[in-house]
């Protein structure tokens, strides 16, 4: 049986502390005690795996999934998800929700006074090709006001949930925008310590993947952690 | 020079539109072996009370103590009505419930033999990424030698470790703390 390598560890202040008290909300749900270091162990280098069928081709346009085309500016999001050692993750499950062009989810939670749109659900998936490109079609979120402070405001954003090939990869977090004003001001941004990490969270304007007469492209690449060295054989 | 890993946002308030069309509150598809549990509970903040916008995620091994991943190379069976993952967000009044069955046990670090345990994720809104804990089962004299409660100091283990719920044989309960007396044990997995 081969000893199972570890993932490595982050970067200092590339992620972020459980506790940060200028994002309200995590002052009572952040555990308060040290997390406990283990070894990894097969329960953490295996993880659940999904077979491309499982996506439908069209899940990956949200703007197709109405008999109308939603409101707002369509926009081409795409990247690639690669390790920390530069590798392509292939088939990996990319799963993406935002709001609508006026800055209103449809969830029942979310009472914004912002009108919903009909033809717009704010919910997508894709696979990674072997080469770990994925891609989506879809309208640029609008900002909308939270309670965390006085006139706190989100920045655009998309959602990003991904898994990787082990439970040790699984990833979720936040993509914004370029030139956004209010990234700057938001709590939740700001939560990672290391400016260059953060600002890794910012999409970049695509000529590449712009379509003429169609729709500006926005890439975002994706990293999930990568292996350390190769095991021994025991 | 290797990349840095993205870093992590939380899950946000609304997941629900992003990650419903993947809840997965039963594990047990058809024909497969061993020994059914529910497992029920809560996830509660600071003050005790329960959240109402958690999501759990499961991972864990089939009844011989196999899971479906290429990474495993133990000579032991796969089933194939049981894939081994979970997703249970729990629901406005806070509670989350799950069908599985009991793992067998699978190797640990130097060939060390683990209990059988799920390993869990849970995100949601004020957590900033991902908590990781386990859970073992009641009952099963194999977690005074797993090296992973081990590592856990004796007054917390219980955090761990389900209890038996009244009702049925296989009802099982166990709490999410996130602070205070009784928080769970989180592992630091780097991530």
């Amino acid at each position: 049986m081969k000893r199972v390598a570890a993932y490595r560890a982050p970067y200092p202040g590339t992620q972020p502390n459980h506790l940060h008290p200028p994002y309200a909300s995590s002052i009572k749900r952040a555990p308060t005690k040290p997390q406990v270091r283990i070894p990894y162990t097969l329960s953490e280098v295996t993880g659940p795996s999904f077979a491309p069928g499982i996506v439908a081709p069209k899940a990956s346009d949200l703007t197709r999934q109405h008999s109308g085309e939603p409101l707002g500016e369509r926009i081409i999001v795409s990247g690639r998800v690669l390790d920390e050692n530069s590798r392509p993750l292939a088939n990996t499950l990319v799963e993406i929700w935002q709001a609508n062009a006026a800055g209103r989810y449809l969830h029942e939670v979310d009472q914004h006074k912002a009108p919903l749109d009909p033809n717009f659900t704010g919910c997508g998936q894709a696979v990674t090709d072997s080469e770990g490109r994925y891609r989506f079609v879809t309208i640029r979120p609008g900002e909308y006001p939270w309670r965390n402070h006085h006139n706190a405001w989100r920045p655009a954003h998309i959602h990003f949930s991904l898994f990787g090939p082990a439970f040790a990869t699984r990833l979720v977090t936040q993509m914004y925008f370029p030139g956004d004003p209010l990234i700057p001001f938001d709590p939740i941004f700001n939560c990672t310590a290391d400016e260059k990490a953060r600002n890794r969270l910012i999409s970049v304007f695509d000529w590449e993947t712009t379509m003429p007469e169609h729709a500006l492209g926005y890439r975002f690449d994706l990293i999930l952690r990568g292996r350390e060295a190769t095991p021994m054989e025991e | 020079m290797s990349l840095q890993a993205t870093t992590s946002q939380t899950v946000g308030p609304y997941f629900k539109i992003g990650l419903q069309w993947l809840n997965r509150d039963n594990l047990v598809g058809e024909g497969v072996s061993g020994e059914r549990f529910t497992i029920q509970g809560r996830v509660l903040d600071g003050d005790g009370v329960p959240v109402p916008d958690a999501i759990l995620e499961i991972w864990q091994a089939n009844a011989h103590g196999k899971y479906d991943h290429p990474e495993d190379t133990q000579d032991k069976p796969l089933e194939p009505g049981f894939k081994g993952y979970g997703r249970v967000p729990v629901t406005a009044e806070g509670l989350f419930r799950l069908a599985t069955i009991k793992p067998g046990p699978v190797p640990g670090p130097d060939g060390k033999e683990q209990a059988p345990h799920l390993v869990v994720s849970v995100f949601l809104r004020g957590v900033l990424r991902r908590l990781v804990t386990r859970m073992y089962f009641p009952d099963d004299a194999r977690n005074a030698s797993d090296p992973i409660l081990s590592l856990v100091e004796p007054a917390r283990r219980s955090t761990l470790i389900a209890t038996k719920a009244a009702g049925s044989p296989g009802a099982l309960q166990w709490n999410v703390v996130l602070q205070g007396p009784g928080e769970t044990v989180f592992f630091d997995l780097g991530l």
